[in-house]
């Protein structure tokens, strides 16, 4: 319960974890002892659904953590969910085996096809958990740590910043494109078939995969708030709000910057890695640029700086969004679009900034 | 040739690498605090300062004043690290040079600064600012897991009965008025225990009535601190510095009490000449107040 202490004083995360404790209650009975006739039955594709939108909350959640409280406004977190989203992937490749289509028992379906003797290096390993699961942590943070090592000594702020996250993105979804690269080129790795000896076809899988993600999003929302509330998140605003200020308080804001960068990649490393197993697929297109600003989206609709606006928007926008795709699929974009915008232009402080404001007036 | 002696040079036996030097401590056995020697610096072409050479005795308040564009904020800019100058040197007591620090390092040695427009961290409360500010090990994992020890706790509500904010500790600073900003502000200075403390332009916007308890507490921190104060308000600098330096075109045209300066032909050239609005401004609206008499300027 000692964990539960950075709750205090925190309204809408105490709101936050219980509603995610009576959804995962609730989705568990509905779907496991509700017999699949009756109308109450959670369908596992739903349920699959949701545990979707929790990874994407707690991508939100890594974004806020550096944007809304550090001010690093970075276009390019969808780099750092990829890469955990490949490292598991990489994983469920091996985990594969000679069941491919061309029965292969060491080397994935695609190396088969482009003609591959061995493996590559950087696949061995690959077949442990424990290995991916490092990876998954490792390489995100690796790259947010060089990355953000380079950036934040030279100084590089505001829109600058911004604008190279998002070609780091970018570079790496041309990389990932390239065959040679050996992650599966322009199709991404697929047809994955269980996880840790579990059939990923299978209901209680899925559902298991789901409250893994709901574990995530609250232990990672405990994480986040951990932070915030300590006296590095106190200088993680003065930061955002006057740098050099801080600077001479003898602050190194460069360490800050970097520590909380990395912490924030790593979160979102780990929402890509259960991510993966649930859609089935990981393919260049989740570096794209689009998605990586549609993350900001989430979270400035939701509002910034609060932490569960956050997982509020991101959840609130990817319902409309699987709504919207469904009815009127060619008009997301220019809804996505208009959303942004009226948020901005009236609601600066994000949904849950409405309800704090009636509750205040 | 070059890369053979900087090699020659890292492999000499007697060579001690800087990482594993031990930091230097600040050495006052001079009784001076502050020594600026030489200094230039200048922003395309224009010498923000020229050959610049100032000592501060460590324990004094020592007043710089001078026209605007005189290099004031500049030389501030140099002694915290914010701006490198193109020549001179800056040494903080006999052991440090402020030339190879950077702006962390050198509030860790001991400079605090208060800047002339307010900056106090708006979205935390005043208390928050000065545990902010507060002295002590400013790494990464020990800030994440920094708690406030009874004894700090007690040095905070000191310094908040110092600048008299008491009432106000757990209000967002935000709320604050300006006058009470700058006293924040200077709080923050206080709660890292600098052993020279630059203040620019303190009373800028301040209430008579906020002006005197601005005197008397900047008063009370000279001696066991060093102070160096940048204003542009006579009466307020007449109030409190027994040493008065005066800044024109980047470098010291005049140094002594106020009424040496005052008297000196330079100083008086300098304002009538060209910034005679600016001064009769700010005296002349403090003196019809007070009503205190003293040399006059014109």
């Amino acid at each position: 319960m000692g964990a539960l202490t950075v709750l205090r004083g925190d309204r809408g995360g105490q709101i936050l974890l219980a509603v995610l404790a009576v959804v995962c209650a609730l989705v568990v009975t509905l779907n496991q002892w509700v017999p699949p006739g009756s109308p109450a039955h959670l369908s596992t594709y739903t349920v699959t659904l949701l545990g979707k939108y929790l990874c994407y909350a707690l991508l939100a959640l890594s974004v806020d953590l550096v944007w809304g409280y550090l001010g690093i406004l970075s276009l390019g977190h969808g780099a750092f969910f990829a890469l955990g989203g490949y490292a598991m992937g990489m994983y469920l490749m091996r985990q594969i085996g000679n069941r491919g289509v061309y029965g292969d028992p060491l080397l994935p379906d695609f190396m088969v096809f482009l003609n591959w003797k061995e493996l590559p290096w950087y696949w061995y390993g690959f077949d442990m958990f424990w290995f991916a699961a490092l990876m998954v942590i490792l390489v995100p943070g690796t790259l947010a740590f060089v990355f953000g090592w380079f950036a934040f000594r030279s100084r590089v702020t505001g829109v600058y910043l911004s604008i190279i996250t998002q070609a780091l993105t970018f570079a790496l979804l041309l990389a990932f494109f390239r065959n040679e690269m050996g992650f599966g080129g322009n199709n991404g790795l697929t047809d994955f078939k269980d996880l840790l000896g579990f059939s990923l076809q299978s209901d209680a899988t899925r559902l298991g995969l789901f409250l893994a993600s709901a574990l995530a999003l609250a232990l990672g929302y405990l994480a986040c708030r951990y932070v915030v509330s300590s006296r590095l998140g106190r200088l993680a605003v003065a930061i955002r709000d006057a740098e050099s200020r801080a600077r001479f308080l003898a602050y190194r804001v460069e360490r800050a910057k970097l520590a909380l960068f990395t912490f924030s990649a790593v979160l979102a490393g780990i929402a890509g890695a259960l991510y993966v197993p649930q859609v089935g697929i990981i393919n260049p297109g989740e570096f794209s640029p689009l998605n990586s600003i549609e993350i900001v989206v989430w979270v400035a609709v939701g509002g910034r700086a609060t932490l569960y606006g956050a997982v509020v928007g991101a959840l609130l926008v990817n319902y409309g969004k699987t709504w919207f795709t469904a009815a009127i699929p060619e008009g997301w974009l220019f809804a996505l679009g208009a959303l942004f915008v009226l948020v901005t232009l009236l609601l600066p402080r994000g949904l849950v900034g409405l309800l704090r404001r009636e509750r205040t007036a | 040739m070059h890369a053979l002696d900087a090699v020659r040079s890292g492999l000499r036996r007697d060579r001690v690498f800087s990482f594993l030097r031990p930091p230097p401590v600040l050495d006052l056995s001079h009784g001076t605090v502050l020594y600026l020697e030489g200094i230039s610096v200048s922003f395309d072409g224009f010498k923000a300062i020229n050959e610049l050479t100032l000592y501060i005795d460590a324990g004094e308040l020592r007043c710089i004043i001078g026209p605007n564009g005189a290099g004031k904020t500049t030389m501030m800019d140099i002694i915290t690290g914010k701006t490198r100058p193109d020549s001179g040197s800056a040494w903080f007591g006999q052991r440090i040079n402020l030339l190879e620090l950077t702006e962390p390092e050198i509030a860790e040695a001991g400079i605090g600064r208060k800047f002339q427009k307010p900056t106090v961290f708006e979205p935390l409360t005043v208390l928050e600012n000065l545990e902010l500010a507060m002295a002590g090990d400013k790494r990464v994992w020990p800030t994440l897991q920094a708690r406030l020890s009874g004894e700090q706790r007690e040095r905070i509500d000191e310094v908040l009965r110092v600048i008299g904010l008491q009432a106000q500790s757990g209000q967002r600073s935000a709320t604050l008025s300006h006058g009470q900003k700058q006293w924040l502000e200077i709080g923050m200075l206080l709660m890292q225990d600098p052993a020279l403390l630059l203040v620019d332009e303190p009373v800028a916007g301040m209430t008579h009535q906020e002006m005197d308890r601005t005197a008397e507490l900047l008063t009370s921190l000279a001696g066991k601190h060093s102070v160096v104060v940048v204003e542009h308000d006579m009466d307020f600098v007449r109030s409190i510095a027994n040493r008065v330096t005066v800044l024109h075109q980047g470098s010291v045209l005049a140094e002594g009490t106020m009424d040496q300066v005052q008297a000196d032909p330079r100083v008086v050239e300098v304002y009538l000449g060209e910034e005679r609005p600016t001064l009769e401004r700010a005296t002349g609206a403090r003196r019809a107040s007070a009503g205190n008499g003293g040399p006059e300027w014109s």
